[in-house]
C-alpha cells in the first residue's frame, strides 16, 4: 500500500490528510494521476502546469525528494509514504481562516509564531499509553493543532480509570481506550490524524512504533515499558519525555538521544519489588498526573517549535502534597549500556514488581 | 519603499494584530510593510503590538473617512 500525505496548503486543496493507493510497481507518473483521480481536476490544475510540478510543491519519497532521485520516472515498489507540502521559503502561510482564528494565541507569540503554529500542524507525536498522563497530553496536543497524533495502549476504560484519566467519558466505559481517546482529540480539532495502536509496546514492537516519529511521550504506569520506551527511542534516535508518579510526588525529564544522558543513566535498575508499594496502596489524585502530562505537553510542543530549554539532563521533581519543585541535574553515566551503544537489541525486562493497579 | 501591503479592513481585534504579524514573519529584516486598517482601536494596539515585537512603527496615517494606513519596518 503506497501512503500519500498533504501538508499545509496542499491538505487544504487536497481536502484530505492522506490517502492510500494500493498498486505494485508503478512509476512516479503512474501515482500522480491516480492521486488526481482520487482528489480532483482542480488538484491537479494546483500541483502542476504545462512545465510539469510547480516549483512550490516539495514531494518526497520515503523521507528523500523527489528531485534528488528520478523525477517522475521513479520506479515504485509499492509501500513507499508519499509527502505533497508546500516550500517554506518565502511567500505567505497557507493557514485557513478558521486556522488563524484557531491558532491566533499561539500566531502572537513570539516564541511560536505562524512559523511555530506550522511546524506544529506538520509534526507527529507517539503517546506511549492513553491514562493518567497521557491525557492531558493528548488534550492539549491536540488542541495545539499537532498535525499526527499515536497513541498506544490495549486496555479498557474503566469507571475507576476516569477519576484522573480525563480524556475518557462515563459513557465510554468498556470501549478501548485509542479509540475513546480518538474520539475525544477529533471532537476538539480537525487537524489532528489520529493513529490507534491496540497493543502494548514490547520488545518485539518497540522499535518499529517508535521510529519516525518528532517526538514520544512515555505516558505509560510501569517500568518495563519505561525502559522500554528510553531503550527503542535511543536505538531509533528519537526523543522523548519521560515521567513517573507516584501518589503525591512525580518526577519528568527529556531525553535527547543524540546528547544527553538516558532513563538507564539516571535509574540503572528498575527499582526492587520492595519499593513499590502494594496495589492497593497505589493511589493517585488526577490533578496531579494532569501537572505532571501538562509539562510533557509543553516539552513536546517546544520540541517541535525549537524555542526555550527542554529538561535535558534535569530531572524536575515534584511533591504536589507540600507544593514543591525542585530540579536534580544528572549526567551520562560512563557504565550505561545504552549511551555507550552496547545494546543493540531490545530484551524483556526481568521486572516482577509490576503493580496491577493502573495509572 | 513597501515591500508588502496587507488590506486589513473589516478585520477586528486580535485578528487585525495576528494577521498584521503573520504578514511580517515571512518578510526580511529591514524590508517595509504597509497595514490598512478601518477598525479604530487596532490604529492604536497593532502599532504598539509590533513594536512590542521589536519591529520599528515607521508611519501611522489617516487616509480616508475611518481608514488608516500603519508603515511597519522589520
Ligand atoms: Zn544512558
Amino acid at each position: 500500500m503506497i501512503t500519500v500525505k498533504f501538508f499545509g496548503s496542499i491538505r487544504n486543496w487536497a481536502e484530505e490528510k492522506a490517502i492510500k493507493i494500493d498498486k505494485k510497481n508503478l512509476k512516479f507518473r503512474k501515482l500522480l494521476n491516480l492521486v488526481y483521480d482520487k482528489v480532483d481536476d482542480e488538484f491537479r490544475e494546483k500541483i502542476e502546469d504545462d512545465k510539469g510540478i510547480k516549483d512550490f510543491v516539495i514531494i518526497s519519497v520515503d523521507g528523500k525528494n523527489l528531485e534528488s532521485i528520478n523525477n517522475l520516472e521513479t520506479e515504485l515498489e509499492g509501500d513507499e509514504e508519499i509527502r505533497f507540502a508546500p516550500s517554506v521559503a518565502g511567500g505567505e502561510f497557507s493557514f485557513s481562516e478558521r486556522q488563524i482564528k484557531r491558532y491566533s494565541r499561539h500566531i502572537v507569540l513570539s516564541e511560536l509564531g505562524g512559523e511555530g503554529q506550522e511546524k506544529l500542524l506538520n509534526s507527529s507525536v507517539l503517546v506511549v499509553g492513553a491514562g493518567a498522563l497521557a491525557s492531558p497530553v493528548l488534550l492539549y496536543l491536540a488542541a495545539a493543532g499537532v498535525g499526527e497524533i499515536g497513541i498506544v495502549d490495549n486496555d479498557e476504560v474503566e469507571l475507576s480509570n476516569l477519576q484522573r484519566q480525563i480524556i475518557h467519558s462515563t459513557e465510554d466505559v468498556g470501549a478501548n481506550k485509542t479509540e475513546s481517546a480518538k474520539e475525544t482529540i477529533e471532537a476538539i480539532n480537525q487537524d489532528v490524524e489520529v493513529k490507534t495502536f491496540r497493543k502494548r509496546l514490547e520488545p518485539q514492537n518497540a522499535r518499529e512504533l517508535i521510529e519516525g516519529w518528532d517526538f514520544v511521550i512515555d505516558g505509560s504506569d510501569n517500568f518495563p515499558t519505561k525502559f522500554l520506551v528510553n531503550d527503542a527511542s535511543h536505538l531509533v534516535g528519537v526523543p522523548f519525555s519521560h515521567a513517573g508518579i507516584l501518589r503525591f510526588s512525580g518526577l519528568t525529564t527529556t531525553f535527547l538521544p543524540d546528547e544527553g544522558p538516558c532513563y538507564r543513566c539516571l535509574t540503572p535498575q528498575p527499582p526492587s519489588k520492595d519499593s513499590v508499594p502494594s496495589c492497593q496502596e497505589a493511589g493517585v489524585v488526577g490533578a496531579f498526573p494532569g501537572v505532571i502530562g501538562s509539562i510533557q505537553a509543553l516539552e513536546a510542543i517546544k520540541h517541535i517549535i525549537g524555542s526555550g530549554d527542554l529538561l535535558v539532563g534535569r530531572a524536575l521533581q515534584f511533591d504536589a502534597l507540600h507544593m514543591s519543585f525542585d530540579e536534580m541535574k544528572f549526567s551520562r553515566n560512563p557504565d550505561c549500556p545504552v549511551c555507550e551503544g552496547k545494546l543493540q537489541e531490545l530484551e524483556e525486562i526481568d521486572y516482577k514488581g509490576s503493580c496491577r493497579v493502573k495509572f | 519603499m513597501i515591500n508588502k501591503k496587507v488590506d486589513l479592513t473589516g478585520e477586528v481585534c486580535p485578528y487585525t494584530f495576528v494577521k498584521s504579524k503573520l504578514a511580517i514573519e515571512k518578510m526580511k529584516k529591514g524590508e517595509v510593510l504597509e497595514i490598512v486598517l478601518d477598525y479604530k482601536e487596532a490604529v492604536e494596539n497593532v502599532p504598539e503590538s509590533m513594536e512590542n515585537h521589536g519591529h520599528k512603527v515607521e508611519e501611522v496615517e489617516k487616509t480616508g473617512n475611518n481608514k488608516w494606513k500603519v508603515i511597519i519596518k522589520k
